[in-house]
């Protein structure tokens, strides 16, 4: 395996009394399109959250193209607490989808995708405009340019949040349940959206779903997530054609029940 | 000289707080003028008949949006022409008082419109009479949102009563200035009226909080 | 009738003026005490609550008249003309109240917001002014738009020390004419005619702003 552009190391995240994350570890490699799947409440949105920074982490270290990301080295090798500006460093090359779209409903489309690369990495208004302009028509909205969040339909306002992740040019993107909010027929038109992404880019990609199809179609790789930790990972085919563990066989065959 | 003369302060103590048991007779005298007119003017502006209700809108709207001191000047300055003659401390009161009212009779609104449309038509289904029907079934069921809310008015009101001395009425801040003019230190009188309001306003919100809280409580 | 109307429009100018600059000085506080008063900075959280305590406790002419009568003496020796005094003892006493409005209004900004932004790496300074203010101002229009009536009605307190504005021209009209009941019935309706401006701007002002944010939404 070629170094891992993401790797967690023992990571552990508790709320309270409740362990969400008990000593993970999870190598991604560049380019690769992991897919997590498992019961709610299993920890899926925590990994995603903790490689945001959204979520802090209680042990364990995660690593982003082989720097940490919560921690630093200090001076004699030990690894310390990372300082805000290293972390908006590591934290640039990652971006993140999120269920609820997380759109700034006081912007317009183009609006939304030129904020961040004009205040964040200081790219000019015309060329920031042009780029937004690209991402929005490959997702399909070269004709909503000027459309307020409030005027653009839940699928419409995701593809305008993929768009807007993709204008910070990302090596990692997160997908966190992006079709979860969306009534069924609208979720094609997103997906149809990552799956271009997943043939034309080489981007990295996480993605926490539910959508156990599109798992199977698009992933290199599939984790069963359960308790806090991978509980069986594979090909989607070894996965869902033939599952080892029990815990992993009752889920899949409880979600293929629900369908 | 010193920067705060505590002797000066204590000398002066004796006649700010005299002074005071007048703030505290209009701001009392009048809140309870005004919980009962806001009530009234409420229920008119609820009425179904326009020609009562409407007015009363305009009414409260008007005074709600012009100053406390101008209606206070035409209380006191232009009823004598037509007879009425009101004291400072009587305009004073009634002035405050029917400033409020407009203010409480918008907190009943609101808590009234809070009480659930069916117990409405169950009074109505009970053949009730009006005054029964608000008295035992309507008015018990929006106290609770309506007390803080009054209660935040009080606290209001509190802290313009100083707006009275403007007609003479010698409340703490009127007694202040008075001191304030013949000796010509105004720092311990004015400095010692803000703590008078700041403690006075904070306690009473305190207490406004523990009547909300109890509220609560029952209404589980 | 005629002969009373242009001194009071002249004393209107003035309530006007000091509205104005007032409102400006009141908004201006508002956000950065409310911003205070949220800091993780333990000592600038407490130099807001104090002047928020302060300004909201102690009664605007109180503030006034100490502004006024106090501050040019020693040991502080700040001399204002009452115009100033107005300007800073309104804006300040609104703006204390606007602080806590202004906190609510940042307080309801939905969560995923800041999640969004770091996600996109923004600084958390860059957040505030370009995403998190701007949902809060429009959410505090309409709680504001009372506080601005409640200032412009405050004005009137500053003819009290001795600034020539509406009410101050309303009571030397009164003294020198006897036309009492014109006279003050004239003040009101100004008065009620700036509020309701006051009113029609601000939900202009709303109307603008979420332009294309109300209609629609999810779907």
């Amino acid at each position: 395996m070629p170094q891992p552009i993401v790797r967690f190391t023992d990571v552990t995240k508790r709320y309270g009394n409740l362990t969400v994350l008990n000593k993970l570890n999870l190598d991604v490699a560049p380019g690769e399109k992991v897919a997590i799947i498992g019961p709610s409440g299993s920890g899926k949105s925590t990994l995603l959250r903790a490689l945001m920074t959204l979520e802090s982490i209680d042990e364990g270290v995660i690593c982003v193209d082989d720097e940490p990301l919560t921690h630093m080295p200090a001076r004699d090798g030990r690894l310390v607490p990372a300082s805000a500006s290293h972390q908006r460093k590591v934290r640039g090359k990652i971006g993140m989808v999120f269920q609820s779209f997380n759109l700034f409903p006081h912007m317009c489309a183009l609006q939304n995708v030129i904020e961040a690369p004009m205040q964040v990495l200081g790219m000019g208004r015309k060329e920031a405009t042009e780029r937004a302009e690209d991402l929005l028509a490959m997702v399909g909205l070269g004709e909503k340019l000027r459309h307020f969040p409030s005027q653009l339909s839940g699928g419409q306002q995701q593809r305008v949040a993929i768009a807007r992740a993709l204008a910070m040019r990302p090596k990692v993107m997160l997908f966190d349940e992006v079709t979860s909010a969306l009534d069924p027929e609208l979720c094609g038109e997103v997906l149809n959206v990552i799956r271009r992404l997943g043939s034309e880019h080489n981007l990295t990609m996480l993605m926490v779903t539910h959508q156990m199809g599109f798992a199977r179609e698009f992933a290199d790789r599939v984790c069963f997530f359960h308790q806090g930790c991978i509980h069986e990972q594979g090909t989607p085919d070894q996965l869902f054609g033939n599952p080892q563990q029990e815990r992993t066989k009752a889920f899949l065959s409880a979600v293929n029940e629900a369908n | 000289m010193n920067f705060f003369d505590w002797d000066f302060a204590l000398s002066i103590l004796p006649d700010l707080l005299k002074a005071s048991l007048n703030t505290l007779l209009i701001t009392f005298a009048g809140f309870a003028i005004a919980i009962v007119l806001g009530l009234l003017l409420a229920i008119a502006r609820r009425s179904r008949h326009l020609w009562l209700s409407w007015p009363v809108a305009g009414l409260i709207e008007f005074i709600r949006s012009t100053p406390l001191l101008i209606q206070v000047y035409f209380l006191f300055y232009v009823f004598p022409n037509y007879g009425l003659n009101l004291t400072a401390l009587q305009a004073g009161i009634l002035g405050i008082a029917l400033h409020y009212a407009c203010y409480t009779a918008e907190v009943y609104r609101a808590g009234l419109d809070a009480v659930p449309r069916g117990q409405w038509e169950a009074v109505t289904a009970l053949n009730m009479s009006p005054l029964s029907a608000y008295r035992q079934i309507i008015l018990p069921q929006a106290l609770r949102p309506i007390l803080p809310a009054l209660g935040n008015y009080l606290v209001a009101m509190l802290k313009d009563t100083p707006v009275l001395s403007a007609i003479t009425v010698v409340e703490i801040m009127q007694q202040a200035k008075n001191i304030g003019s013949e000796s010509f230190r105004y720092l311990e009188p004015i400095t010692m009226v803000g703590i008078f309001f700041l403690l006075l306003s904070l306690a009473l919100a305190w207490c406004v909080r523990r009547v909300e809280d109890r509220l609560e409580v029952t209404a589980r | 009738m005629t002969d009373l109307f242009p001194l009071l429009l002249q004393g209107a100018w003035v309530t006007v003026q000091v509205t104005f600059w007032g409102s400006l000085l009141a908004i201006v506080s508002a956000v950065i005490a409310a911003l205070g008063r949220l800091s993780p900075i333990g000592p600038l959280r407490w130099l807001a609550i104090t002047y928020i305590e302060i300004f909201r406790g102690t009664s605007l002419l109180v503030q006034l008249f100490w502004l006024y009568f106090v501050l040019p003496m020693p040991p502080f020796n700040v001399e204002m003309s009452a115009f100033t005094v107005a300007i800073v003892g309104l804006g300040l006493h609104i703006g204390a109240y606007g602080a806590e409005v202004m906190r609510g209004a940042i307080r309801s900004v939905a969560k995923g917001q800041y999640e969004a932004c770091t996600a996109l790496n923004m600084h958390p300074s860059k957040r505030f002014l370009r995403i998190i203010l701007p949902q809060a101002l429009l959410a505090a229009i309409p709680p504001g738009t009372n506080l601005l009536i409640e200032l412009l009605k405050n004005t009137s307190l500053v003819s009290l020390i001795t600034l020539s504005d509406l009410a101050f021209r309303a009571r030397q009209l009164d003294q020198a004419t006897f036309m009492t009941l014109e006279i003050f019935a004239l003040a009101l309706v100004l008065y009620f005619f700036m509020a309701q401006v006051i009113n029609l701007g601000m939900r202009l002002l709303e109307k603008r702003l979420s332009r294309g944010r109300m209609r629609g939404g999810l779907q």
